[in-house]
């Protein structure tokens, strides 16, 4: 295990991320007190839902199992030294195509995934929230497009997105907050592509700053943002919502992996069980939220069972740990004749959602987007070896040519399957946990819609004039699913206001709850989502609902 | 292969510069002050390692060696009992205990000699045979070896690889760049502080540029 040392958040104070070696006051609740909601991760969801219930007057602790770093200090410009930022504990993989666990789907550390995303921020195209009763495939979401296009605005503004004055696709949006960040070489050949084949594109909206704001200084392209960004431009939940949460008196507490939530007779959660410096504490709380993504939840859920839910929490529709999803990451890679250096700025500049929006002359459900790529040596290797088989002589060679390296990857929808699953392994962690057993296997419409990505790819790189073109054809990144929100008990887990149906102080605020995953990264929805539920919370509660 | 595509070009002069902070400086230091010894591998285990990455990674007699080994040998002490294993596979420490072992008595059913005794020719025979699915000796236990050399062979030898600033500095990368990050983002734009390629018939200047590099 990588050595994490003892917790910082503690004591009255936790760590100040914008200041080297600095402390914030931050409020302590006792483990005897009632507070009014637990909150297990600090991610995206949980860390965005946690700063918006304690800026509206609940007590809160928010419970994470990683570390509590400080960028600045603490974020060395290094591929290997950053897996400190991933979910490196024991799991196991199976099925027909296992999936590749870390950096691209797993954070552990306080600000979750964010802390390492690639800052991505795009909406969900309005008619996925119907796919069923619309697309045809997958499943109906209970919420409105139009309500979340207006807490997608509301997550922009929070994050103070660097985006195009005009998006090309979809209903009509707001400027992004800030302008739009040069378009780096890749970015700009993607760009080239694209008109080539009649297709829109944009720069793309990122969640890291193009001028200063606040203690944020404008990004420097450094082209690390993967590995954590060291300068404080990523607006990450770590240095948005966190510090907000703090200073709304919400308490944080990192290296904490809670590994139960308790349940009374009465079919209610009263709190939860987490290990931290070497032992086993219990919060009492009033409320439980479980954010811990998609493999993390459900564990959590199932881990949970009693002799009254021996099937786990929640789970009285055996939904729970079901329908696992992830985005196909495939990629189509050449060299061009100019040094294009694509290890400068964020990997992801540019962007088209052509087939996201385009539903004629396909020959599958769904959509999907790519954009630019700028991996850093040690993933192009992982590349160069995992999609060519390439080792020696010939490997050292092709690494020769990574100044002149081009790339286009895509973000395409996986549709959710049932044998797709996070169940309980025999096996136990370093906590005495059982671990997840993630098993995963492709569909026939997943592989069609792969297949047509790839060629489209591969089209938009010759018309640039990229040669030597190969394909990576195995690649998978994020993960949604395992918790899904419903229209009712028996086909889902939780419902539109990310409450389980079997449990009413019980609630799943990540990206567990997608029904469907769509064509673009999630960060944004799981966060507009999370926006949206704290608002409902703090409704309920006037109303006396909770 | 070229020796220096980047004339001159060293990732280690920009140091002190303002493109690596402390957090980096105390990354590489530690890095490159690694001993090149086991101390999760067996002996027996580490000589074969050792001749496994001279065949997966080939380097130039020319230069003081990339001490590959030791990079696994200090991840599997640090993190090879973690991790995501893929079934029916071993976390990653045991995997490798296995397959190393496993490496060995296919070279000695085959050659009658030890996998680091074979000739260049006969060992990238092998591998390509473990590459392709083609090895079956008992000793492999529950490692595929197919899935060994995809997921563990050809993923954590060249990471060790181009973890080193003498690989960032042979393909001409940038490396650590905090504070300063780059400026010109544009096609065939290098900023002052990047490595310059020596192109036919410029590599005087190329070699004038990287020696400028801070």
């Amino acid at each position: 295990m990588f050595a994490e040392g003892l917790p910082r958040a503690r004591a009255g104070r936790a760590p100040d991320v914008f200041t080297p070696g600095g402390w914030i006051p931050m409020k302590e609740y006792s483990t005897d007190e009632e507070v009014d909601f637990a909150i297990i991760g600090t991610g995206a969801g949980g860390g965005t839902l946690a700063a918006r219930l304690a800026e509206s007057g609940f007590s809160v602790v928010a419970f994470d199992a990683g570390a509590y770093w400080r960028p600045l200090d603490e974020f060395a410009s290094d591929e290997t030294e950053q897996n400190k930022l991933y979910w490196l504990d024991r799991r196991i993989c199976e099925g027909e195509n296992p999936l590749q666990m870390g950096g691209k789907n797993s954070g552990k550390s306080v600000g979750g995934s964010m802390v390492h995303f690639a800052m991505v921020s795009l909406r969900f195209r309005p008619e996925w929230f119907k796919s069923r009763s619309v697309m045809g495939y997958g499943a109906d979401w209970p919420l409105d497009w139009r309500e979340m296009w207006h807490y997608y605005t509301k997550i922009e503004r929070a994050l103070s997105i660097s985006g195009p004055v005009k998006y090309p696709w979809g209903p009509r949006r707001p400027r992004y907050p800030y302008r739009a960040h040069e378009v780096n070489a890749a970015g700009m050949l993607l760009a080239q592509g694209a008109e080539a084949l009649g297709y829109r594109w944009t720069p793309t909206p990122l969640a890291t700053v193009s001028a200063p704001r606040g203690k944020s200084p404008p990004c420097v392209y450094r082209g690390f943002c993967r590995f954590g960004c060291s300068t404080n431009a990523k607006q990450s939940t770590l240095i948005v919502f966190l510090p907000r949460a703090i200073a709304a008196g919400a308490e944080i507490r990192d290296l904490a992996m809670v590994g139960r939530i308790e349940m009374n007779n009465a079919g209610r959660a009263t709190g939860v069980h987490y290990h931290r410096e070497n032992a086993w504490h219990f919060q009492r709380a009033r409320h439980v939220v479980v954010a811990g993504y998609a493999i993390e939840t459900p564990r959590l859920l199932l881990n949970s069972a009693t002799n009254r839910y021996p099937a786990g929490l929640a789970n009285s529709s055996g939904l729970v740990g079901k329908y696992l999803m992830t985005q196909s990451n495939q990629a189509v890679f050449g060299k061009m004749a100019q040094e294009v250096r694509w290890y400068k700025g964020p990997p992801s500049l540019a962007i088209t959602e052509h087939w996201n929006y385009e539903d004629k002359n396909k020959d599958f459900f769904g959509g999907y987007c790519w954009m630019g790529q700028g991996p850093l040596p040690i993933e192009w290797a992982s590349i160069q070896t995992g999609a060519r088989g390439l080792w020696g002589e010939k490997l050292r060679t092709e690494m020769m040519s990574y100044n002149h390296q081009v790339g286009l990857k895509m973000v395409g929808e996986m549709l959710p399957e049932l044998r797709n699953t996070v169940t309980l392994a025999d096996e136990l962690d370093q906590y005495g946990i059982r671990v997840a057993r993630i098993t995963y296997s492709w569909g026939e419409n997943d592989k069609r819609l792969i297949n047509h990505a790839l060629s489209q790819m591969r089209m938009s790189l010759e018309a640039v004039g990229a040669v030597d073109i190969f394909e990576q054809t195995d690649d998978t990144n994020h993960l949604a699913g395992t918790a899904r929100m419903g229209f009712d008990r028996e086909s889902s887990v939780v419902n539109a206001d990310c409450r389980a149906w079997d449990i009413p102080n019980l609630w799943v605020c990540d990206g567990s709850v997608f029904p469907t995953t769509g064509g673009v990264n999630p960060s944004l929805t799981i966060q507009a989502i999370a926006l949206r539920t704290a608002d409902r919370i703090k409704e309920m509660a006037q109303r006396g609902e909770l | 292969m070229s020796a220096e595509l980047f004339p001159g070009y060293d990732v280690l002069a920009k140091r002190e510069g303002l493109s690596w902070n402390d957090a980096t400086r105390r990354v590489i230091d530690q890095r490159l002050a690694v001993s090149n010894e086991p101390k999760f591998f067996s002996t027996e285990e580490w000589l074969t390692l050792e001749a496994l990455c001279r065949r997966i990674v080939p380097q130039p007699q020319n230069r003081p060696e990339v001490p590959l080994a030791a990079y696994i040998d200090r991840a599997m002490l640090e993190h090879g009992d973690a991790g995501t294993r893929i079934e029916p596979m071993p976390y990653d420490g045991e995997a490798w205990k296995c397959a190393l072992a496993a490496i060995d008595a296919e070279a000695l059913a085959a050659h009658q000699v030890a996998f680091r005794d074979l000739p260049a020719q006969a060992a990238d025979a092998l591998l390509a045979g473990m590459q392709n699915g083609e090895l079956t000796d008992a000793a492999w236990g529950n490692v595929p070896p197919k899935l060994f050399f995809a997921k563990r062979v050809l993923v954590d030898v060249p990471a060790a690889y181009y973890a080193h600033p003498t690989a960032w500095s042979e393909v001409g990368f940038g490396g650590p760049a905090s504070p300063r990050g780059y400026v010109r983002m544009g096609a065939d734009r290098r900023d002052p502080w990047e490595a310059a390629e020596g192109k036919p018939g410029n590599r005087a200047l190329a070699l004038r540029d990287n020696r400028h590099v801070r």
